[in-house]
């Protein structure tokens, strides 16, 4: 590791709350060592506001690994700023220059209310998920786990769209602010598998009113989400949602 | 002295759990939608407990202080899930797993809950595979296993990198059915802040609503905290960072008695500190240690010269590497528990082999590599290389991983019995917040299967032996004087944090942060009275500075993240003290709990089974009394109590 010390300007959205209008304030942060994750040159930035009698910035973080999907930051025009395939909190100073202006917001989305400053509310991934992101089954009473073999490759490609951390990446970087590759990830995953193929065509379809209901906007195929997810989620997953889809409503 | 009745039940060990759920009380169904639960915790337990007694039908209220349920801490597990499927035929077993985790355990665990946690694990799995969790497959379309610390078969299941993520995704999506169907009612970024006692049973909670700033009350005809660990005391650990003591805390200040507080486990493969503003500490999984090997310079000079920058780990030729564990636990090698493993790698490093900034040793992927070919390291632990790589800006396929040992999680927790009921009647308290499986060190893999196990399949079959006549209490109302008194005091707590804060001068992680440097040099891997002693001192005195000399800004009605972390914090300052005092009374080594005053002469944890064979239970006696010690004596009746050997 090699660690060297920057001075950056950050431009950072400030909003009271859900009914205020907000604005962009500036700060100044020096000394921010690089092998810092950028959740820790916030830190210091609210060190700092503390220390100078001020309200400290509000964000949403919990497990700084890049799974529970808590840090949601717009950093540079883009969703979990500019490095690939991890969230805000696995993002790392090294990226940034010396004398570097970056500017960070919360999510922007009809679906995802702002509550304060960078924190927003995404209840909405929620309900989607309560419509019917799930398998039927009460606890115990199931057969062996080894009863029915599953094919390496249907579990692998399972496993790819069940690593989904439901941060809204997607929802934020669509100019539509379409939930399209959250709710196909969960529909994908669970069709793969045939303890989730009896329920395929139901899920798919109240997964989808849910989501409409909301106020998510429509895909319209541009794939700018799949490059922003943290965690690589594939726009096959959506052609798969579609096939679910359109079948479902055929026999509906 | 009060006796602890742990109510185990008669008959032999393996017989124990079938017997006590034949004759325990049950709920009839209609009687279930009478009966209100507030769980409180979405993790592994309790988004399962939460799910699993919404399915029979009991209306529950659920709580959580993140955003959505699935996030809560759990999801962060990586290694996996440990089960006695003995699929690979390999000599597992429901006893084996028993014994490997009274073992594991260092003879401190109650052995009649661990045999029922081995019982449960296998439906476990069953019920995770019928959720449609991706688990690792074969290509034969069966499960695959992998091999964790402190055992010697393969028994542990895992979806690549991310076991914790699938299981919890499962759970919630198990709790998101029932909250479709109304049968749980979710109330996330909500934190408990006090219990209710009502007539000596816990009757509800009172909660803040973190967005609006209000405080509420739930009644409840039982509690249940799965409130996980308090790793955090320390500041630094693994835990994600809103991970907390404050539910069990509060609980122990509402009567319900703190078992092993000391017990501590330092999870050996860890990512070394960088530097003071560093937040948290990344775990590199334990399964890295299957395939991975552990090492330090085997001369002096060489570690100088590593942390000189002047020569690169590729540079020491084979003959001069150190594999300290392969060298010193020939059976077990890199695979020894975690405990063990830990303070060899603190061993290595004080006498001078640690590399980088001296604090630090290599996790050595190059022999695997050439065995297994890159592609399969990389199916295997391809998401920890780019965490690793991501953090550390170095690519673990080309020069050898550098990690070190870092607080991970907590054995002690709330005393139950073999109910999982704390000793204040109508509170549970299950997974990490309680002390029950592990003795004095936790095998790998293990906390999911706890976790799981109580919430699925043990909680929702004893909380109906409580419950069984409460149906005829009708739902308190929450305007009942022992609320509102509650309330108040909650209230008042944070009035007067606020009015400090306004004019302190000193940020909460500032204090968090020296607590933890007290913790970890006083009351971390290696202990001994002295040190215990001037830690209990140190933190008395942090205490008072805290009340003195936080500063809070903001406002008590919208999101004040400073006074969520500074109500935290308050009771952290606390149960620190309480950890050193145990550590101090505990006059032995055993598993996680090393007192320098008692090793052989290898250096390994000597353990005093004449003397402290027992659980030390504290009882809460008032702000400024000593607590009192209760002792729950262990026996052993399955297993044949000796020194662990992994050699
Ligand atoms: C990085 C890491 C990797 C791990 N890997 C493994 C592994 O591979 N295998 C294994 O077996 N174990 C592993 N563990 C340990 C295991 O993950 C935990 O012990 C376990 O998940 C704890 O689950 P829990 O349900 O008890 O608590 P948690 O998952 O910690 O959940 C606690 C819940 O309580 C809520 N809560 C807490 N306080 C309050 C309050 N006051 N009010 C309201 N809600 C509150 C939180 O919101 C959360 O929902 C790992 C741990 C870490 C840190």
């Amino acid at each position: 590791m090699s660690t060297k010390t920057i001075n950056l300007t950050l431009k950072v959205w400030r909003q009271n709350g859900p009914q205020n209008k907000g604005q962009f304030e500036t700060y100044q942060v020096s000394n921010v060592s690089t092998d810092s994750s950028f959740l820790e040159m916030m830190d210091v930035l609210n060190e700092q506001l503390i220390n100078e009698g001020k309200e400290p910035v509000a964000f949403d973080h919990d497990c700084r690994e890049g799974i529970c999907g808590m840090c949601s930051m717009y950093i540079n025009g883009r969703a979990h700023g500019p490095d690939r395939l991890i969230p805000t909190c696995q993002l790392h100073m090294r990226k940034f220059k010396d004398g570097e202006t970056i500017t960070v917001e919360p999510w922007r989305a009809n679906g995802f209310p702002v509550i304060k400053d960078l924190m927003v509310d995404r209840s909405a991934f929620d309900k989607i998920l309560q419509a019917g992101g799930f398998i039927s089954v009460n606890t115990g009473g199931v057969p062996d786990a080894n009863a029915i073999p599953i094919p390496k490759e249907a579990a692998d490609e399972a496993m790819d769209a069940a690593a989904c951390i439901g941060c809204g990446a997607c929802v934020a970087t669509c100019k539509n602010s379409s939930a399209m590759l959250f709710v196909s990830a969960k529909v994908s995953q669970l069709a793969l598998l045939p303890q989730g193929k009896v329920e395929a065509k139901r899920r798919a379809l109240n997964m989808i009113a849910k989501m409409d209901e909301l106020g998510f906007g429509n895909c319209s195929n541009t794939g700018a989400c799949e490059i922003e997810c943290p965690k690589g989620i594939s726009l096959a997953h959506i052609a798969r949602l579609n096939r679910e889809f359109l079948t479902a409503s055929f026999t509906a | 002295m009060t006796k602890l009745d742990s109510k185990i039940p008669e008959g032999v060990l393996k017989d124990k759990w079938t017997n006590y759920k034949a004759h325990q009380d049950l709920v009839n169904p209609a009687n279930k939608r009478k009966i209100e639960i507030i769980v409180v915790g979405t993790g592994l337990a309790g988004a399962s407990a939460a799910a699993s007694l919404g399915e029979l039908g009991f209306k529950v209220k659920n709580f959580c202080y993140q955003d959505s349920p699935r996030r809560a801490h759990s999801i962060a597990a990586q290694g996996g899930i440990n089960a006695a499927k003995n699929y690979p035929n390999d000599g597992d077993s429901v006893y084996r797993l028993f014994y490997d985790t009274v073992k594991g355990g260092d003879y401190r665990a109650r052995e009649a809950n661990v045999y029922r946690l081995a019982e449960v694990s296998n439906a476990i799995i069953d019920q995770g595979v019928a959720q449609g969790i991706p688990f690792a497959r074969d290509y034969g379309g069966l499960l695959d296993n992998r091999s964790f610390g402190g055992a010697l078969v393969s028994r542990t299941f895992y979806a690549r990198g991310q076991t914790g993520q699938q299981l919890l995704l499962g759970a919630y999506g198990a709790l998101n059915r029932q909250i479709a169907k109304g049968s749980v009612e979710m109330y996330p970024r909500t934190e408990m802040m006090d219990i209710v006692v009502i007539d000596g049973r816990a009757r509800g909670i009172v909660t803040r609503n973190l967005v609006t700033g209000e405080i509420e009350s739930h009644f409840g005809h039982a509690v249940v905290l799965a409130t996980g660990g308090y790793g955090n005391v320390f500041f630094l650990s693994t835990n994600a960072m809103g991970s907390n003591g404050s539910a069990a805390w509060k609980a122990y200040k509402k009567g319900a008695y703190f078992a092993n507080p000391c017990f501590v486990q330092i999870h050996p493969t860890c990512i070394p500190v960088h530097g003071e503003f560093q937040s948290k500490l990344t775990l590199m999984s334990e399964s890295l240690r299957n395939d991975g090997r552990i090492w330090v310079p085997a001369k002096l000079e060489d570690a100088e010269a590593i942390r000189a920058r002047k020569k690169r780990p590729e540079d020491i030729p084979e003959e001069d590497r150190d594999y300290y564990l392969e060298r010193r636990y020939p059976a077990f090698g890199n695979l020894v528990p975690r405990d063990v493993a830990s303070r060899a790698a603190k061993e290595r490093c004080d006498a001078g082999y640690g590399v980088e900034t001296g604090q630090a040793v290599y996790l050595d992927f190059k022999h695997a590599i050439e065995r297994l070919g890159k592609d399969v390291i990389e199916a295997r632990y391809g998401n920890l290389f780019q965490m690793y790589e991501k953090i550390t800006d170095q690519n673990p396929y080309e020069t050898p991983m550098m990690i070190y040992p870092a607080i991970h999680y907590t054995m002690g927790g709330t005393w139950v019995d073999y109910e999982l009921q704390t000793t204040v009647p109508g509170l549970f308290s299950i997974g990490e917040a309680n002390f029950s499986d592990h003795g004095a060190n936790r095998l790998g893999a293990s906390a999911l299967m706890q976790g799981l196990a109580d919430g699925y399949f043990v909680l929702p079959y004893t909380i109906q032996n409580y419950l069984a006549d409460q149906h005829q209490v009708k739902p308190f109302s929450t305007d009942m004087p022992e609320f509102k008194e509650t309330e108040k005091k909650v209230k008042e707590q944070i009035a007067n944090l606020m009015e400090i804060g306004a004019k302190g001068k000193r940020s909460v992680d500032s204090i968090h942060k020296e607590l933890g440097h007290i913790m970890w040099d006083h009351v971390g891997m290696e202990r001994n009275a002295n040190s215990l002693k001037e830690g209990i001192e140190m933190i008395k005195k942090l205490r008072k500075e805290f009340w003195q000399e936080v500063r809070i800004p903001g406002k008590t009605d919208t999101i004040n993240v400073e006074l969520e972390k500074a109500i935290r914090l308050a009771d952290f300052l606390e149960l620190g003290e309480l950890m050193a005092r145990d550590a101090l009374h505990r006059d032995e080594s055993c598993g996680g709990h090393f007192r320098a005053e008692h090793q052989t002469e290898e250096g390994e944890a000597l353990r005093h089974d004449d003397k402290f064979m027992y659980v030390a239970a504290w009882e809460y006696k008032g702000k400024d009394a000593e607590p009192e010690l209760h002792k729950e004596d262990l026996k052993y009746e399955g297993i044949e109590v000796k020194t662990r050997n992994y050699k």
